[in-house]
């Protein structure tokens, strides 16, 4: 009468070995992606795959409380902070290639694999044993054993905890508050500032009399020709060819024009 | 079953990939998520272990290194964009003004 219960025991590992094995290898891929690819946004995204998938580990090995709190606090959290901070920072900030120090991806290499085959002898070495069959396992009971001990054994840590939270709330606002040093500029100063500069109208817009209205396509002015000033200049930087629309009529393109255009 | 030792190797890996990444990348960004990365494996092993013990301690502990990740970058990022507003850059190569 065991035996059904053995074989979806037995179902169940299996299922945990394949599970394991393959978001092992997704995880292990995506972490490399981050250090081998160049833009930060990528970056963010694949450890956004990583942890996720640590979070699955979380809950197949007994804890989903915690493998609720990695998704809300890390992807959620922590990883929209950085993401803002990004656009803060620049979006287009892609690392650069050049080495500041001359073989210094070589020594890290080399003394990451050094560390990574340390580790490895000494986890195999270790003689770590089979999971306990009981204890946290057992979902129903995770989250009211994790607050026994939150609250009891662990209770002047938590408080301590708290208060590293407020000093880190306090700390962030601190750093990153900035005192403005000219006053405020008043409507009238902005309208004046713009009436001076030259060009009181409002920029055109994308894509207006262009072939079509995508945002990376000039605007053509009345005299058919393009106006660089339509694009955002994000585009420019972020390297997008600005797509040249067709004059109107054909040789009426005047790029000194543009150059104009642009002051 | 898969033996809590892998889960653990895993971390490891995981840790060394991160250590890499803090060690060879000049973004300072970067460099913050490869930090967190580390502390995602360590969370991982302290998982395994808790598992392997068959208590909760281990897990209680990686709650509290994720509470002291969440204040980390918090603190960090505010850092970095300080930073950032001061020089125009993000790279670790730019703060430079307490060389020697």
């Amino acid at each position: 009468m065991t035996h059904p219960m053995l074989l979806a025991s037995s179902a169940a590992s299996s299922t945990e070995v394949v599970t394991f094995w393959v978001l092992a290898i997704v995880a292990v891929g995506a972490a490399l992606g981050m250090i081998l690819t160049r833009r930060a946004v990528h970056c963010a995204i694949l450890l956004a795959v990583v942890m996720l998938i640590l979070a699955a580990m979380y809950a197949m090995q007994g804890a989903p409380f915690l493998a609720f709190v990695q998704v809300i606090v890390y992807t959620g959290a922590v990883l929209m902070l950085f993401l803002f901070v990004m656009m803060i920072v620049g979006i287009t900030a892609a690392d650069s290639i050049i080495e500041t120090i001359r073989g210094q991806r070589l020594f890290a290499g080399l003394a990451g694999i050094a560390l990574l085959v340390l580790l490895i002898l000494v986890v195999g070495h270790a003689t770590i044993g089979q999971a306990a069959p009981s204890g946290p396992r057992n979902s129903t009971q995770n989250v009211p054993g994790l607050a026994k001990l939150v609250f009891t054994t662990y209770v002047f840590p938590f408080e301590v905890t708290s208060a590293l939270l407020i000093t880190a709330a306090l700390g962030a606002m601190v750093l990153a508050h900035r005192e403005r040093t000219s006053p405020r500029p008043t409507q009238r100063m902005l309208s004046r500032r713009r009436v001076a500069s030259g060009r009181p109208t409002p920029l055109p817009g994308p894509g207006t009399y262009a072939q079509h209205n995508a945002v990376d396509m000039p605007a053509l002015l009345p005299d058919g020709t393009q106006s660089r000033l339509s694009v955002s200049g994000v585009l420019a930087a972020r390297g997008v060819e600005v797509t040249a629309a067709k004059p109107a009529i054909e040789g009426e393109m005047a790029p000194e024009d543009e150059s104009k255009d642009e002051q | 079953m898969i033996s809590p030792a892998n889960y653990v190797a895993l971390a490891a890996i995981l840790f060394v990939i991160g250590g890499v990444g803090v060690l060879v990348r000049r973004n300072a960004i970067v460099v913050f998520m490869c930090v967190e990365l580390m502390l995602n494996a360590v969370n991982l092993a302290f998982i395994a272990f808790a598992r392997l013990h068959g208590n909760l301690n281990g897990q209680v502990i990686a709650f509290f290194v994720m509470v002291v990740a969440a204040a980390e970058v918090v603190v960090g990022l505010a850092i970095l964009t300080s930073i950032f507003r001061a020089r125009r850059s993000a790279s670790v190569d730019d703060a430079n003004l307490l060389k020697y």
